[in-house]
């Protein structure tokens, strides 16, 4: 009846879990009883969950990118913890069982969760409203790729308490983790986890490319495209070219697992390194998929800050393509030590560094932009400088881990450790934070605190120094990834180093969570309020738009006949919204409960399948495909705000503007 | 062979290193062998090129970013540009020459540091031959020449280069000595090779460098680098020891263990390391001198190995 699930499978024996239980559901019947109290579940459920609109949805990806955040990052903590403490015959106070689950997650979650939700949280943010789009093409597909991934996040944290996570690393490297060496349930909630989310990655890939294709405004050619949109158009690109790729690996390693296949076993023909070709055959375009997008944040918000335009926007666009290309074509470099001949090993090290070419020019672009600029010191700009100074370290580090010699010595070390958080951390982090403190006043109206951002932004920068420079230096003492203790007395006081540097983190994360709740409090406050739509003296078209912007996002849909559009309209006295026209009715798309219903559907499928419970996943992929059935027989999808509507609003705004003007 | 740029640019690299090395012990960086040394010239080599870049990169960021501060006026200020193709050929130029002088030492060193590359050894030394099996969570080595078996603990003579064939009997591992240079990985089924040397008597931390599950942190080994003497010396200890490694005792050695203490096994089944390539492989081993298929003389047989 219930599979292989019973009572054994929830972890009373481990206090930690047990005091993060009572933890989560303390604050959890805390969240639910207030959304009660002030009955805003209706509230909820209309205008947040069912929405279609990507502005909304652009929010809940962010929200749930900061929960993931909190995840991971007490992971991370607690791993430091582990191994400032597990030293000299100390077993720390995570054993093994314990600990490999955490390193499991926080990788998985970290790239899944944080990185993937608020990368797609930017695109919703800024794509279409900065190629003066209503919607993005597919509304429906776009709630639903939100909640494939939110239902997947939510079947990782069920594993905290029911049963266990993998213990094989975020990437699951079989034979380790097929049924032989592990017959747990771990493994099952990692694969389906990701299957899950990523039928949500696919679809957004889908959706943003189809977007950026289709529904750029009148006159926007290609080379008038704002960069920020040209990443997440590459960025969409390499999405639908490899996260099938990553699904079949790991539906193929589902198969030996559920069905005794031999692909990745170790007999029966199976062969491990077909898994990692394939696994890193999507996993190297990954974190392009993840840093081009961080590339164009800065891309927008460097000019924005010096006053000047892009320096060389067309060698950007370049670099961005090349880039997107070459990220094909250097996976093995992921397992130089596998032991292919040197012939390979050189192509694929030198298809590596050759990437760092285009890399370099996009740095130089960003360090031109600010040369002979006035440069205005906001939060965001501090992130920008950070992540110049941080990333030009972390991709040194990265060419020499590409030169398969070097390599042999630094694989899997903590050097490798220490490059990888440098670029994550350092590229795409730091970008996904700019942004958010970027356009954050868009889409909410107000600004966000800059005191507590600039505060976050010291405590990140000078944490991840102080955590990641001392891993860099355990590599060359020859210290590996994933130890659970050790007892080299050269290792220690690093790892004590290490650990600070995870507090001082751990302080950046407090004052970044202090600015959202301090931005909140004084939403109201004028000096924070941005009446006029355009806070930064913004270049692109998004910024022409009220903030936030209606529902429509453009009542008349702009006229581009430049690039860095609202700039030039601005500098010719041309008004973009065209305010006071003839205005029409406005086609929209209509919310929809079909995404989260396909969404809970498959999380009862997936918990269902990890524990064998197959009446229950019987239930729940039927449930799924009635669902889609059901939407795809619905005919009343859409309607339209009448021309009044739009005049009302439009006319609301432009007597904000005047007023404003008039001060 | 050698290339001139990379001799002298070495010896830079010797100078920054030395630097480096001040404060605490950098394994990598100081190593015993000549595979180690070879990396540790392509490391300081390839950093010295790529600072080039990055120390300018990072001044100029920093300058420029105080320099061009909204609050200092005195500052030139040129609203409307963004294009020089001057700086466009100089940003791209240089990036693309150190890519270009990397790629030419990647390539070189590619084939001179090739793990499968047998080490030039002094005249009348006969390479020492090792075989490796990866266990949970333990590491074998078997030494066919002189019918000997260990765990966790490698004895080599110094100056003598080591011919390594290394194999798992479990998950995939990393066969790694951090002071004398390269990795490979150890693979079931699969057999791939590494060529070390240890200039220099020590006793040097091995380990695994691909975590393998519960008991990976303690899978470590002492390597024992030593004179010919000594060496003999230790062949005569283990042989002294009163176990036995074969279709028999294996499987007890092969189930899991954790931080596994040192053994010393004085004969050793002869095939037991093709036995352990070929069960997953159809009873099939690759032959190293021809690149064939052969299949493996089940002496064997009644090794009770686990599936």
């Amino acid at each position: 009846m219930l599979g292989r699930l019973s009572l054994s499978a929830i972890p009373l024996d481990v206090p930690i879990l047990v005091g993060t239980f009572i933890g989560v559901l303390v604050v959890g019947v805390a969240v639910l009883g207030l959304i009660t109290y002030y009955g805003k579940w209706g509230y909820l459920w209309k205008e947040w969950f069912t929405s279609v609109d990507h502005k909304r949805l652009a929010v809940m990806y962010i929200v749930l990118a900061l929960v993931a955040l909190a995840r991971g990052f007490a992971d991370a903590v607690m791993m430091r913890t582990q191994l400032a403490l597990a030293y000299a015959g100390n077993p720390g106070y995570l054993p093994p069982h314990h600990y490999d689950q955490i390193f499991s997650a926080h990788g998985t979650i970290m790239i899944f969760f944080l990185a993937m939700a608020f990368m797609t949280g930017l695109f919703n943010f800024i794509v279409p409203l900065q190629i003066g789009a209503r919607d993005v093409a597919y509304p429906f597909l776009n709630n639903l790729s939100f909640w494939m991934t939110a239902v997947a996040f939510i079947l990782v944290n069920i594993s905290l308490f029911i049963g266990e996570f993998s213990q094989c690393g975020w990437l699951a490297y079989p034979p380790l983790s097929e049924m032989q060496f592990s017959p747990g349930v771990g493994v099952d909630y990692y694969i389906w986890a990701i299957q899950i989310s990523g039928v949500g990655t696919l679809l957004t890939g889908v959706n943003f490319f189809v977007t950026i294709v289709k529904m750029r405004a009148p006159g926007m050619s290609w080379l008038k495209m704002p960069v920020f949109t040209w990443t997440a158009f590459c960025s969409s690109i390499l999405i639908m070219a490899t996260f099938p790729v990553l699904t079949v690996a790991v539906a193929l390693l589902g198969l030996d697992r559920y069905f005794g296949m031999h692909f990745f076993t170790n007999d029966g023909g199976g062969n491990q390194m077909l898994y990692l070709n394939l696994i890193w055959a999507w996993g190297h375009p990954e974190v392009y998929i993840l840093v081009l997008p961080a590339f164009g944040v800065f891309s927008e918000v460097v000019p924005a800050f010096s006053g000047k335009p892009l320096f060389g926007y067309k060698t950007m666009i370049y670099a961005t393509c090349s880039i997107m290309v070459l990220s094909f074509l250097v996976w093995v470099h992921h397992f130089f030590t596998m032991g292919a001949g040197p012939d390979v090993n050189a192509f694929f090290g030198i298809a590596t560094m050759i990437i760092s070419i285009p890399t370099g020019v996009k740095l130089f672009n960003w360090l031109f932009t600010m040369y002979k600029g006035r440069i205005q010191y906001h939060a965001c700009m501090y992130w920008a400088v950070g992540f110049m100074v941080v990333f030009t370290i972390g991709g040194m580090t990265g060419v020499m881990m590409a030169i398969p010699g070097s390599d042999f010595v630094l694989h899997n070390s903590l050097f490798l450790i220490a490059h990888f958080h440098n670029v994550i951390i350092g590229g795409v982090y730091f970008g996904y934070v700019c942004g958010m403190n970027f356009w954050a006043p868009k889409v909410l109206g107000f600004k966000m605190n800059e005191a507590w951002g600039i505060r976050a932004f010291w405590f990140w920068l000078v944490g991840f120094f102080f955590a990641f420079m001392p891993l860099y230096v355990l590599g060359f003492e020859g210290m590996t990834r994933r130890m659970n203790h050790y007892d080299n007395p050269a290792w220690h006081p690093w790892m004590l180093i290490a650990e600070v540097g995870a507090v001082l983190i751990l302080l950046g994360v407090v004052c970044q969570l202090m600015q959202i709740f301090v931005s909140i409090r004084d939403c109201n406050k004028p000096e924070n309020r941005d009446f006029s739509g355009d806070p930064w003296n913004g270049r692109t078209l998004e910024w022409s738009t009220s903030s936030p912007p209606p529902v429509y996002n453009y009542a008349i849909v702009p006229h581009v006949s430049s690039l860095d559009a609202y700039m030039h309209d601005k500098e010719n006295g041309i008004d973009t919204r065209q305010a006071g026209a003839q205005y029409t009715a406005i086609h929209m798309p209509k919310n929809t409960a079909s995404g989260i219903c396909v969404g809970t559907f498959a999380l009862i499928f997936g918990f269902a399948a990890v524990w064998y419970i197959w009446w229950l996943a019987a239930i729940g992929i039927v449930g799924v495909i009635a669902t889609v059935i059901a939407r795809s027989a619905n005919k009343d999808i859409d309607y339209y705000i009448p021309a009044e509507e739009v005049a009302r609003i439009e006319n609301e705004h432009t007597r904000k503007l005047m007023a404003q003007a008039a001060e | 062979m050698k290339n001139k740029l990379l001799a002298r640019t070495a010896r830079l690299g010797g100078l920054s290193s030395a630097l480096l090395l001040a404060g605490c012990e950098l394994d990598v960086l100081d190593p015993k062998g000549p595979v180690g040394e070879g990396v540790k010239t392509l490391i300081t080599t390839s950093v010295i090129a790529m600072l080039i870049v990055v120390v300018p990169t990072i001044i100029l960021t920093l300058w420029f970013a105080w320099q061009y501060r909204q609050s200092n006026t005195s500052a030139e200020y040129l609203p409307k540009w963004s294009h020089s193709n001057k700086i466009e050929v100089v940003i791209w130029g240089v990036p693309s020459l150190i890519i270009l002088f990397l790629a030419v030492i990647t390539y070189q060193t590619c084939h001179s540091l090739d793990p499968y590359k047998p080490l030039e050894a002094e005249a009348n030394t006969k390479p020492l031959h090792v075989q490796v099996v990866a266990q949970d969570w333990k590491w074998l080595f078997i030494y066919p020449e002189q019918g000997i078996a260990t765990v966790n603990q490698l004895a080599m003579p110094v100056n003598t280069p080591v011919d390594f064939d290394i194999t798992s009997d479990s998950v995939m591992n990393s066969f790694f000595i951090p002071r004398l240079g390269s990795m490979i990985y150890a693979m079931a089924g699969m057999q791939t090779q590494l060529h070390l040397l240890a200039s220099e008597p020590g006793d040097y931390m091995g380990e695994s460098a691909n975590y393998s599950g519960r008991g990976f942190s303690d899978m470590r080994f002492h390597a024992l680098a030593m004179s010919n003497d000594e060496f003999n010396a230790w062949v005569e200890k283990v042989r002294a020891s009163s176990e036995q490694l074969d279709g028999q005792t294996y499987p007890k050695l092969a189930a899991p263990s954790e931080a596994n203490p040192v053994e010393y096994f004085a004969h050793v089944e002869p095939g037991m390391f093709n036995t352990i390539v070929a069960k997953y492989n159809n009873g099939m081993v690759m032959d190293k001198s021809t690149g064939k298929m052969i299949q493996v003389q089940s002496a064997m047989s009644d090794m009770n190995m686990k599936e």
